[in-house]
Parts: structure tokens; C-alpha cells; sequence
């Protein structure tokens, strides 16, 4: 019956990038040889749409099956099956070109599974997709002359405020629909995001996201400020509607934005479908595929994925939930069978059934219940046999929960959060660097950690407590329409479901697969992150290797070196009183260092006004010795090293002084530094240039690599403090040299390679920066 | 001319018994007391031997009667070019009390010149590959009158190996070794060459044929194959290495290079009070040194790490002038050994299956800086397993015990090749033979090496292997080294075993050498030298 129906016909999918959608797409090539598809997809930021379906959807590992089969005939089985258009359900009348309109509309069904699926989207964005955009769809599709029949994915979910059993029945009407306009809501929802962009332009707000964005990336320049000024509004923005979109949809008795778009989408749809013929589908909770393409299929990381994962690092001690509550957990492939199935069912008999469209559930609640207690059970014995490891290579014992009650389990994360928040507040204030601002990545991390685990509690929550049971006997009763031959190749009958087979053979493999966590015992046994990341930084590729001085190769500054060549002539006493006195200016220095790199420079290296040329040339040899070399980084000289003898190029640059860095020619190719005016002999305490620190180090090494031919996305940085940000993020391949807290933070997660370089240990440690003897002119 | 002088003790094979107190052990910068098995041999060297009466008479009645030379008034003449080169710091060790020896030799020379009207002077620290000597040092080492007449017209300086334009080739050996030198050495009409010859491997053809020599003469010398055959490199007739110099010494003469050489030995009268007690034998010890001993260990366990190694540094050894010849350089030399015997040799009959060591703070290349691991295995494996003439003390295939912290540290202006030899090299081969052949040449001709040698004060590029093959000989004969107290990532970086307690090490040595081996502890410093039948 579902091969005869759809023989021939073509068949209108959209959302076939996301993970319903590509199942289906998979299943009528694979099943139904005999059919056409046509794929609305919306377009990427650069790639056509073609490109986009090639890249997302039949290079996904679901086809693997399917191209085994066909070999090399599966390009041209696609290309002759399949056709791709540009529309997005987001807007009116799905941004479609007049050719592919036709070509859409010239479907004889069109399903409909492109959602927002996130359970935290904003509010406006979960209105436009979720409940206005299957309006939209059957607007397109009522406009031609033989409208094709819409098969509607909703979601069991929008019947969860309800107690009980939920059949399989229309919303409007129902006792546990609220009485709502969606026209109110979308309204309110496009009003809200209207208000919130208003409201986040407020000067002061302004000035907040800007002081959040300075403590973040510290003196990094005035373009990476803005455009991290820009994200923090964009994300203030966002958050704003988040909460909106929960606060409104937890109102109405749903538990999340999306269960609460989605029924008024059914609502919406219902009234403006204009003679569109239809089938409303709802899923339950969709996960891994039980059987088909091959079982453990998943694409992404799904809803329960990070909740199972956190669980398995021990991460979520406690999660909320009733024990004998049911997850109504369904897995892909019969979801997938079903539409394929309903969808047969409705071409076959092209009128709607009495008493509307047809409503079907896909679920498993109510004919082969999966009990949140043995759900639980479940994952601990799968768990306790395939454990996950640490970093240090041991097992990882999971928590045994107690189904607490919702309201515990989040006051104490919310208590672990807020100390972790203060700890982090007050490390960020302390002037750390190397190992010590990784502690405080370490809580930054532990603060996102129980971030991540409130979310989960908050969103999922709700899904673990829900006490609707949802109807499948319709769904039971097209499973028995249906002719056994088919019932093979689409089975989707929830009874069969073998949990203890489903969760221990494949789903929890499947999302551990997903997850790439780490699975096997030893410390060390695949090659490590940064071992690999270091082996990328040394790749014969790379061609260009840019280092920071101060803190990344030595570990001293230039207020260092100036007391040094400043007290190198003085005599004793007066040595002691220079020190003093630089001591106490350090708080101020330092302040102005923190504010602006640049002009700290400008200021500081006035103080070398009047001094004299050919002395200081003198005694900068022998600092380099008594002070640079001392306080060097080895390693970081072997790096330099190392990358020279790949033939990589290797360029210094610095805000140090000419002649101070002079010494360090050798071990580099190119060296840029900041220099002094010289009038008679002497220097004039200013700066011929702007000295390359901040935006301005970025852009030296742009100029130098188009100068010399090189390409920033095969160079490698090396620095240690966000006011080299702009310089980091210009090249392929950064890296943080013992950075200090912010960069260490930012470093973490984006993934950058992080040395730790210490100077040589056992080496002299001078407690102050002046020579020890006093110069031979200052000897009685 | 007369014959060396005795020591006031001549050095004693102690066999230990039930009644022996605990030995002293040398540990870096600190001591252990440690109680060797009953029937062990402690080898002590001679006491120190008496002082010339007045050095300074000494050093002018040898100018003026120079051995198979003549007298160095008759050498100096108005208008020549007279350089006078002089050993680094890496001698004496430790650092003498001021006046340095080369001092008293330098300003004799000095006076003789000036009497002669000689104006083209240039005084010239022979340290080959070893780094640059500070101000302070040469000032310690010269005294101030001489450095500030000189060294602020740039007449005083530090040999530079890689300046090409100051090095002259001048010819090979029958064995086609190259003999590259300083240029102003070589083209003076007179080196007078200053020596201290602390052991028997300083001096003779050495001072001039490595001391002024670049990496083009020294790798055929200091190589692998070479100190696998020099046994030991305290023993001339059996030195490979010093067979070399004495050929090279050869071309030298015949290209006309005239050298008046001037060696000069000293006692071995190590160690200023509170440590005097460490050259005393321990069951002489008074009540009062063992009172000492047990303060200054435990001020020492205490006291911060930094403090504890200037303290040691700042050691200034009361050792005093034996004997000073100069003349014609194998003579002076004949001569010289002489008077090392007479303080050092020991008579030891039999070799041993296990040879303790406690190895001190400091060696030839880490007078003010740190003695990091690679120092540690060329003190115990080149220098103090070298202690020997004849036969090693340690029989082929016997352990080597050897007491030093062994902290992974490392001086990053002094020793910045030698890091990277650590993390580099040694993590990959510890063999003598592979690090040769797979990576001298790079560490020898490395630029920013040679920039750190030249203008800062770094050992040359290739100084680290030199230290590795010092010990090439011992590697070879010995059939494990176990280090007592070290750290124990870097010891097993070195290639040796490390243990906690000497009780330890002699039971892991068992597995080596069997059962109830036999022991000998080397007590030293002060240094002597064994000659074992």
C-alpha cells in the first residue's frame, strides 16, 4: 500500500537538514524507489542551496546504507530524484522564486518537519518557524489549483499540561487547550522582540555590555571591544526573549516555547490551511534509530543527549523527575515510517476523514510505557559496565539518583553556581597568569558545568515529570491498515520497542559515539589535545610564526628593564631610593598598562628622555644578559627555534625598545619594535611610531605576511594577554602562552593551544631589577 | 730544582669494621653521613702538602731558570707582541682566596715585561668553548690592578672560537687533525701560557692545543671514539685525548708558535672553616667538628635553597701554591705531574665491584651557576670515575654509586644548550655514539649558540655533548649507575637508576654484580688520585 501510494508521486519535505527530516528523506529514496522529492531548503549565509543539501543532508552517515546499495549510481539516483529549492518557512510566502514555486507546489504531498527544536529558542524566532510557519506553508500550497495534501510534524508535547491520557484529536476544542488568540501571541511576540531591541540600546545598558566586554577581553582594542560590545547586546537581546518564550508558554500550562508554538501552529494552521487537505502528526520524544538506516542512527545531539552524557561524567547528581512518570521516548526510524505511512494513507483516500484531518500520535506512552524509574536504571548499569573516563584516565562512577523533586535539586545548583560565581569574580580581579588563571578557567569551567546542569533541570525538567499519556490508537489502527509487505520496510509499531535492548544496544552507544567522550581507560593513551594541537602549531604547512615578548618569551616587562639600565650607573643608596620609589608607582602603572597598552608605552618610555645613545646601547648588551636571558622561557626560545628549522618564518613583536631587544636578533628573521626619536646623541623619550601593541600588532603582521607572501591562516601567534587578542585571532593558529585570567578563559574555549613556559628552574631569581654590582665608573 | 714535597699524610685505604663511624658523603649543596657495609675500602687522599714559603720568590726564580728555556727576561724585547693567555674559571676548584695564583704568575710576567719595554701586551682568558668570564671573575681571578690597566682598552679579554677573523689554521697533524688557534696567540712572538693544574689531566700541550682552540680542533679530540680510549683522562701515557693535544702541541712548534709555559700545582687544602672538617678523616673528628657538622647540615637542610648555593659558591678554597716551573712545554709539564703525584696519587690494591662517590656542589663548569644533571654525570662518570691510573677503581661491568641531588635545574644564561640537550636530546638516546653521529653538528654550529657564546656568557652549542662524552669511558665500562637521593625523573633521564637511601642502591647494585659484592668509597673532594694494581 505505502510503495503503490507513493509510486510516482513527488513529494514536498521540508526541514530535511534537520534529524526527522533526513530520516524521511532516506527512507522514500531507500523504500520508495518509485518517488520524487522535492526539498524546500533555506539558503546558508554563502553556500546555494544544492551545495547546502549535498553538504547536510546526503553526506550524512544515514545514506551510507542507501549508497552501499546503489554504489556508484547514488549521485545520479539523487540528482534524478531529488530537487532542490530555496524557501524558508520563516517568511511570507516562503521567499520563493516563481520557478521553484511551481516546482513546489507541484507536489502531490508536501511534509512538513522544519522546526525550531529547541526547547530555549526566543520567543519571536519559535513564533515565526513554529506557529506561523505551517500557516505560511499551506498559504503557498492552497494557492495552486490542486492543492497538495500537508502533512503536519507537531509534537505529542502539545497536549503536555494534561493529566492522563491525550488521544489523538484536534486541539481547538479540547479541554486542555487554553483559550488564546495566536494572532495576540505573534503580535506580542514581534512586539517583544521590538521592545527588547529598544531596550537594550539604552545608554546605560549600553555602557553595561561595554564594562562586560572590557573585563572579558581587558585592553584588546577598540574594534574587537565593539564587536564583542555588539554580541553581548545581541545576547542580552536574546536571553531577554528566551525568557519571554519560557515565562509565556510555562503561563499557558506548557512547559517550554516549543510545545507552546507548536500547538498554536496546529491552531493557526488548522484555521488558515483554505481547503489545504492535511494530516497532523505528533512525535514524542524522537531519538537514536532502533533498526533503520542502522540502529544507533542519530544526527546532532539530541534532546535526552546532554542530560545522558552529564549523567555519565558524574556531572548532574541529582536530576528531578517522578519514578513511575513515563519518558515518552519514540525512536527516529518509526517516526520517519509512520509520515511515510500517514502520508501514503492520505494520498490514497485524498479527502479529509470525517470530523477533520487526521490526527496522529507517535509515541510510546501509552502502548509499551518506558518508566522514568527503569529509564534510570537503565543508564546506571550501562554506565557501571561501559563507564566513561576522567582526564586522568579513571572511571567515572555515576551518581545514584533519588528523584528529588525539581525545586531541591535546583536550589542546590543554584547555591553551587553562586559561590562558584563569587569565586570567579574575585580570581578575575587578581593579577594571575600561567597556572594559576588556569585555576580560575578550571572554576569558570565548574561555573558553566552547573550553568549547563540548571538549564537541563529547567528545560528537561518538566519532560521527566510530565503525567500525559499519549494516545497511539489511531496510529495502531493505520499500523493495522497497512499490508504486511510493507510493514517490513516501515514499521512503526511502538509496541515492539524493546527497552532494554533500545537503551543498552542502541541508543546509549549511539550517544556516547555522538558525544566523543572519552571511553577508554589510561591517562594518556590516544595522543592528547594538546599534544595534537602543538603538532598542528609545528606542521611543516605553517610558514609564519609570530611571538609577544614580555611574558611570552621572558618574564619580565619593560618598567623592568628601565630600573635596571635606569640604576646600572647609580651609586648604592641611591639604587635603593630608585627602587623604592618605581614600587611605589607600580599600582599606577600597572592600572594604565591594563587600560591601554599604547599609551602606557607612550608615557612610560618618556622617561628615557635625555638619555644618552651609545651608553645605553652599552649596557642593554649586558642586561640582556643579567636580566633578559635570566628570565627567559626556554622552552619559548626552543619554540622559536623549532620553527625556524621547519623554514617557518619567524617575526618578534614587541613593544620593547630597539636596543633592548637588539640582543634577540639571532633567534628571530624579522623583528618589530617600538624606537626612539635621537636627537644629539640622546634619546628624545619619543616614539617615532605608533608602538605595535593591541589592533596595531594585528595589523604589522597582516602587512608583513601580504609583504612577504604569507598567509595569516597558516600562521601561528604566540601571546599572553587579551590586549593581544586582535594578533591571536588574525592567524590560523593561535597560541596562549601563560595567559593571563581572561585570556586563559577564552583560550579554553575556543580551543587555542595553551602553553605553560616557565624560566629555567634553578635560575638566578634577582628579587629587584637592578644590577647586583654597581657599574666599574661607580667603584670608590 | 728540588723534589716535590710531601704530604703531611700520604693518602690511607681505610677498611671499614663494626668500630667505623658513618662516612661522609659529598650531596651537592649539603652532605650525608652514610654507614658503608662492614669490610667496605674508604680510599682517602693525602693531606694537603706544604705550601712553597714564599710564592711570589717562587714564581720569579722559575721565570728567571725556566726549564730547558731560556730565561724569560731574554725573551723579551721593545717592539714584540707579547700575549700572555691564562686557564678560565673553571680552575681552581673551588675558587682560590685572593690573590688567584694567576694573579702572582701574571704581574711577574707583567713586571718582567715592563722592564723590557714591551707595549703590546694582550692577556687573554684560554676558556675554548666554556663561557665567557665576567668582570667580576676576571677582576677575582687577575686582581684589579691588572684588570683596570688592561681591560678598558680591550687588551684584557675572553677567547672568542667563533670569530673568524681572530683564529688562524695552522696545519695537521700526521693524523690530519686540524690545529686552529687564537690568531694573536699564534702570531705573537711570545705566549707565555698560565696554568693551574688542579688534577693531572690540566696542562702540557692541552693548555694552548684546547685552551685557544676553536670547534675545528677541539672535535678531534673531544669526541666519542677519542675518550673511549682515554684511560683515563688523569693518566697521559693512556690518554687518547691527550695524545692529540701532544700532536697538535707538535704543529704548533713547528709552525714556530713560541710558548714559555708556566704550571704551577697546588694542595689540595680545599675547604675554609666551618667546612674544614670535610677534609678531615671521621674518626678524628673532634667533638667540636661533629658539632659542627650537625649544625651546619641542619642549618643547611633549612635554610632556602638559593641561600644554600651562594653560600656554597661563595666557598674561596685556602688551597696554596706547591710548586711553580715554566720553560719548554713537556718539560714543565714532566715536572708539574710530579708535584700532583706527590699530593694526590693513592696506592689501591685491586678494583671493586661497587664504587661509592659523593659528588660535590660544584665541577669544572658550574663555578657560580647550577650544577645541573648533565654536570652530574659528567662529575661522576668523566671526572671522578677518571681518578684513576692503570686500572679503573671499578672493575668492567661494576656499579657505579654515585650521592647528589640532582635537581632538574639549569642556569638559562650559562647553560641554555645544555636545556635544550636535556629535554632534546636525552629524552630521545642517551647513547654517546648516537647523540654524536644525530646531533652535534646541529648544537655545534648553531647561530643563536655562537650569538649566546660570543656576547652573553652561555658554554658553546656543543659544550653539553663535550660533558657527555667526558663520561663516554665509564658508560662503556660500567654495568650500571645508580644515583642516591636524586630527583628521579631527571636521573632516569640521564639513562641512570635513582634510589632513595645508599642501603637501596646496594641492593638494586646486587642484581648487577651479585651478592656481598665488594665496596670502595672514594672519599672526595679533596681530590686524589688512585693508581690501582
Amino acid at each position: 500500500m505505502i510503495r503503490d501510494a507513493l509510486d510516482g508521486r513527488r513529494i514536498g519535505v521540508t526541514g530535511a537538514t534537520g534529524f526527522l527530516g533526513t530520516a524521511v528523506v532516506e527512507r522514500l529514496l531507500r523504500s520508495v524507489p518509485g518517488c520524487e522529492i522535492v526539498l524546500l531548503v533555506r539558503p546558508g549565509r554563502t553556500s546555494d542551496v544544492a551545495r547546502r543539501a549535498a553538504r547536510e543532508i546526503f553526506r550524512n552517515d544515514a545514506f551510507d546504507r542507501l549508497r552501499s546499495e546503489l554504489g556508484a549510481a547514488f549521485d545520479d539516483e539523487i540528482s534524478r530524484r531529488v530537487t532542490v529549492v530555496a524557501g524558508d518557512v520563516g517568511a511570507d510566502g516562503l521567499g520563493l522564486s516563481d520557478d521553484d514555486r511551481a516546482t513546489f507546489t507541484g507536489c502531490d504531498a508536501v511534509i512538513h518537519s522544519a522546526a525550531t527544536v529547541s526547547f530555549d529558542s526566543p520567543l519571536d524566532a519559535a513564533v515565526e518557524v513554529n506557529l506561523l510557519g505551517p500557516s505560511r506553508l499551506a498559504a503557498v500550497l492552497g494557492a495552486a489549483d490542486a492543492p497538495a495534501h500537508l502533512v503536519a510534524v507537531s509534537t505529542c508535547y502539545v497536549a503536555a499540561n494534561h493529566r492522563g491520557a491525550a488521544p489523538e484529536r484536534l486541539l481547538p476544542g479540547s479541554p486542555y487547550f487554553p483559550d488564546v488568540d495566536w494572532r495576540d501571541e505573534v503580535a506580542a511576540a514581534r512586539r517583544a522582540r521590538a521592545d527588547a531591541e529598544a531596550a537594550s540600546r539604552d545608554p546605560e545598558r549600553l555602557a553595561a555590555f561595554r564594562k562586560q566586554a572590557r573585563a572579558e577581553l581587558g585592553a584588546a582594542g577598540t574594534p574587537l571591544l565593539a564587536s564583542r560590545t555588539e554580541r553581548e547586546r545581541q545576547q542580552w537581546v536574546a536571553d531577554r526573549l528566551v525568557e519571554a518564550g519560557r515565562a509565556r508558554a510555562r503561563s499557558l500550562g506548557w512547559p517550554d516555547v516549543y510545545s507552546f508554538t507548536k500547538a498554536l501552529g496546529e491552531v493557526a494552521l488548522l484555521e488558515q490551511r483554505a481547503g489545504v487537505p492535511l494530516t497532523i502528526l505528533r512525535p514524542s520524544i524522537i531519538e537514536s534509530a532502533l533498526a533503520e538506516p542502522h540502529p544507533g542512527w542519530i544526527r546532532g545531539f539530541r534532546m535526552t543527549d546532554p542530560v545522558i552524557i552529564a549523567y555519565a561524567r558524574g556531572l548532574l547528581r541529582e536530576f528531578p523527575g517522578i519514578p513511575e512518570g513515563i519518558v515518552d521516548v519514540i525512536p527516529v526510524d518509526l517516526v520517519a515510517a509512520a509520515i511515510c505511512a500517514a502520508t501514503a494513507d492520505a494520498l490514497a483516500a485524498p479527502a479529509d476523514p470525517a470530523g477533520g484531518p487526521a490526527v496522529y500520535q507517535v509515541a510510546s506512552g501509552a502502548a509499551n510505557p518506558l518508566r522514568y524509574r527503569r529509564l534510570v536504571d537503565l543508564g546506571r548499569d550501562y554506565f557501571t559496565a561501559n563507564p566513561l573516563y576522567d582526564e586522568h584516565g579513571q572511571p567515572i562512577v555515576v551518581p545514584e539518583w533519588s528523584f528529588p523533586g525539581r525545586g531541591r535539586v535546583q536550589g542546590q545548583l543554584q547555591r553551587a553556581r553562586t559561590a562558584l560565581e563569587r569565586a570567579e569574580r574575585l580570581l578575575a580581579t587578581l593579577p594571575l597568569r600561567g597556572r594559576q588563571a588556569d585555576w580560575s578557567a578550571r572554576i569558570e569551567d565548574k561555573r558553566e558545568e552547573a550553568d549547563r546542569a540548571l538549564g537541563y533541570v529547567e528545560i528537561y525538567g518538566s519532560y521527566a515529570e510530565t503525567e500525559a499519556v499519549f494516545g497511539v490508537d489511531r496510529l495502531l489502527g493505520l499500523w493495522d491498515r497497512i499490508e504486511p509487505a510493507d510493514r517490513e520496510a516501515f514499521a512503526f509499531d511502538p509496541r515492539t520497542i524493546d527497552w532494554h535492548h533500545y537503551v543498552h544496544d542502541v541508543h546509549m552507544p549511539a550517544v556516547v559515539r555522538s558525544a566523543r567522550v572519552k571511553t577508554t581507560p589510561g591517562g594518556r593513551r590516544s595522543t592528547p589535545r594538546e599534544e595534537r594541537l602543538r603538532a598542528a602549531v609545528l606542521a611543516p604547512d605553517r610558514h609564519l610564526a609570530a611571538f609577544d615578548l614580555e611574558n611570552t618569551l621572558i618574564a619580565s616587562n619593560v618598567v623592568e628593564s628601565y630600573s635596571w639600565l635606569a640604576t646600572r650607573r647609580l651609586p648604592t643608596d641611591r639604587r635603593m631610593r630608585f627602587v623604592l620609589k618605581t614600587l611605589a608607582e607600580a599600582p599606577g602603572l600597572l592600572a594604565l598598562d591594563r587600560r591601554d597598552r599604547g599609551d602606557f608605552l607612550r608615557h612610560f618610555y618618556r622617561r628615557y628622555e635625555g638619555a644618552p645613545v651609545e651608553q645605553l646601547h652599552e649596557d642593554a648588551a649586558e642586561l640582556f644578559s643579567r636580566l633578559v636571558l635570566t628570565k627567559s622561557f626556554p622552552a619559548g626560545f626552543r619554540r622559536v627555534r623549532e620553527h625556524r628549522a621547519l623554514g617557518h618564518r619567524t617575526i618578534l613583536i614587541t613593544g620593547a625598545l630597539d636596543f633592548l631587544v637588539e640582543p634577540l636578533r639571532p633567534l628571530f628573521d624579522d623583528i618589530v619594535c617600538a624606537r626612539m626619536g635621537v636627537a644629539g646623541g640622546r634619546y628624545t623619550g619619543e616614539l617615532d611610531q605608533v608602538p605595535p601593541t593591541g589592533e596595531a600588532r594585528a595589523i604589522v603582521l597582516a602587512d608583513y605576511a601580504a609583504a612577504e607572501g604569507l598567509r595569516l591562516e597558516e600562521a601561528v601567534a604566540y601571546a599572553d594577554s587579551a590586549s593581544d587578542l586582535p594578533m591571536l585571532e588574525a592567524v590560523g593558529f593561535p597560541v596562549a602562552v601563560n595567559p593571563e585570567t581572561r585570556l586563559s578563559a577564552i583560550a579554553r574555549k575556543r580551543g587555542w593551544l595553551v602553553e605553560q613556559w616557565t624560566k629555567a628552574p634553578g635560575g638566578p631569581r634577582p628579587l629587584l631589577p637592578i644590577p647586583r654590582e654597581p657599574h666599574a665608573s661607580m667603584r670608590p | 730544582m728540588t723534589a716535590p714535597r710531601r704530604a703531611r699524610r700520604p693518602g690511607l685505604v681505610l677498611e671499614t669494621d663494626r668500630s667505623t663511624p658513618p662516612m661522609l658523603f659529598h650531596h651537592g649543596e649539603g652532605f650525608r653521613l652514610e654507614r658503608l657495609p662492614v669490610g667496605s675500602r674508604v680510599i682517602y687522599p693525602p693531606e694537603p702538602v706544604e705550601p712553597l714559603p714564599d710564592p711570589d720568590e717562587a714564581i720569579r726564580q722559575a721565570l728567571l731558570h725556566p726549564i730547558d728555556s731560556d730565561p724569560l727576561p731574554a725573551l723579551l724585547h721593545p717592539g714584540m707582541k707579547l700575549t700572555i693567555a691564562f686557564d678560565d674559571i673553571s680552575l681552581p676548584l673551588p675558587k682560590m682566596r685572593r690573590p688567584d695564583i694567576r694573579q702572582r704568575v701574571i704581574e711577574a710576567v707583567l713586571d718582567l715585561a715592563a722592564e723590557a719595554g714591551v707595549d703590546d701586551v694582550h692577556l687573554i682568558a684560554a676558556l675554548a668553548l666554556h663561557r665567557r668570564m665576567t668582570e667580576a671573575e676576571l677582576r677575582h681571578c687577575l686582581g684589579d690592578r691588572i684588570y683596570d690597566a688592561f681591560a678598558p682598552h680591550g687588551l684584557l679579554y675572553n677567547f672568542d672560537a667563533e670569530d673568524p677573523e681572530n683564529l688562524v689554521h695552522l696545519g695537521t697533524t700526521d693524523r690530519g687533525e686540524e690545529v686552529e688557534i687564537s690568531k694573536r696567540a699564534a702570531e705573537s712572538d711570545l705566549l707565555v701560557y698560565v696554568n693551574i693544574n688542579l688534577v693531572a689531566m690540566d696542562g702540557g700541550w692541552k693548555s694552548t692545543a684546547t685552551g685557544l682552540a676553536s670547534y675545528r680542533s677541539l672535535r678531534h679530540h673531544h669526541n666519542v671514539h677519542t675518550l673511549q680510549h682515554t684511560r683515563s683522562l688523569m693518566d697521559l701515557r693512556r690518554s687518547a685525548l691527550h695524545q692529540s693535544n701532544w700532536r697538535m702541541g707538535e704543529v704548533l712548534r713547528k709552525a714556530g708558535v713560541r710558548i714559555f709555559q708556566i704550571e704551577t700545582t697546588l694542595n689540595n687544602d680545599t675547604f675554609p672553616a666551618p667546612f674544614d672538617m670535610l677534609q678531615k678523616r671521621e674518626w678524628e673528628w673532634t667533638a667540636r667538628d661533629r658539632a659542627t657538622y650537625i649544625a651546619t647540615e641542619a642549618a643547611l637542610r633549612r635554610a632556602p635553597r638559593r641561600l644554600v648555593r651562594s653560600i656554597f659558591h661563595g666557598i674561596e678554597a685556602p688551597h696554596q701554591m706547591t710548586s711553580v716551573q715554566a720553560g719548554e712545554v713537556e718539560a714543565v709539564h714532566a715536572r708539574t705531574l710530579e708535584h700532583v703525584h706527590a699530593q694526590q696519587l693513592v696506592h689501591v690494591e685491586g678494583q671493586t665491584d661497587v664504587l661509592t662517590l659523593g659528588l660535590p656542589y660544584i665541577c669544572p663548569y658550574n663555578v657560580n651557576s647550577v650544577m645541573n644533571p648533565i654536570l652530574v654525570m659528567c662529575t661522576g662518570l668523566g671526572y671522578f670515575f677518571n681518578l684513576y691510573r692503570n686500572k679503573p677503581l671499578v672493575r668492567e661491568g661494576g656499579v657505579l654509586i654515585m650521592s647528589h641531588p640532582t635537581p632538574w635545574e639549569f642556569h638559562p644564561v650559562h647553560h641554555p644548550s645544555y636545556i635544550d640537550f636535556f629535554e632534546q636530546v636525552l629524552a630521545e638516546t642517551t647513547d654517546p655514539a648516537e647523540i654524536e653521529a644525530k646531533y652535534e653538528q646541529a648544537y655545534a654550529t648553531d647561530e643563536w649558540y655562537i650569538h649566546l657564546y660570543r656576547t652573553s656568557y652561555a658554554y658553546h652549542g656543543v659544550h653539553p655533548f663535550y660533558m657527555w662524552y667526558w663520561g663516554a669511558h665509564a658508560l662503556e665500562h660500567l654495568g650500571g649507575v645508580i644515583v642516591v637521593g636524586g630527583d628521579p625523573r631527571a636521573v632516569r633521564r640521564l639513562g641512570f637508576k635513582p634510589a632513595s637511601t645508599l642501603r637501596d642502591a646496594l641492593e638494586m647494585a646486587e642484581d648487577v654484580v651479585g651478592r656481598d659484592p665488594s665496596v670502595t668509597h672514594l672519599h672526595a673532594p679533596p681530590l686524589l688520585l688512585a693508581e690501582v694494581t
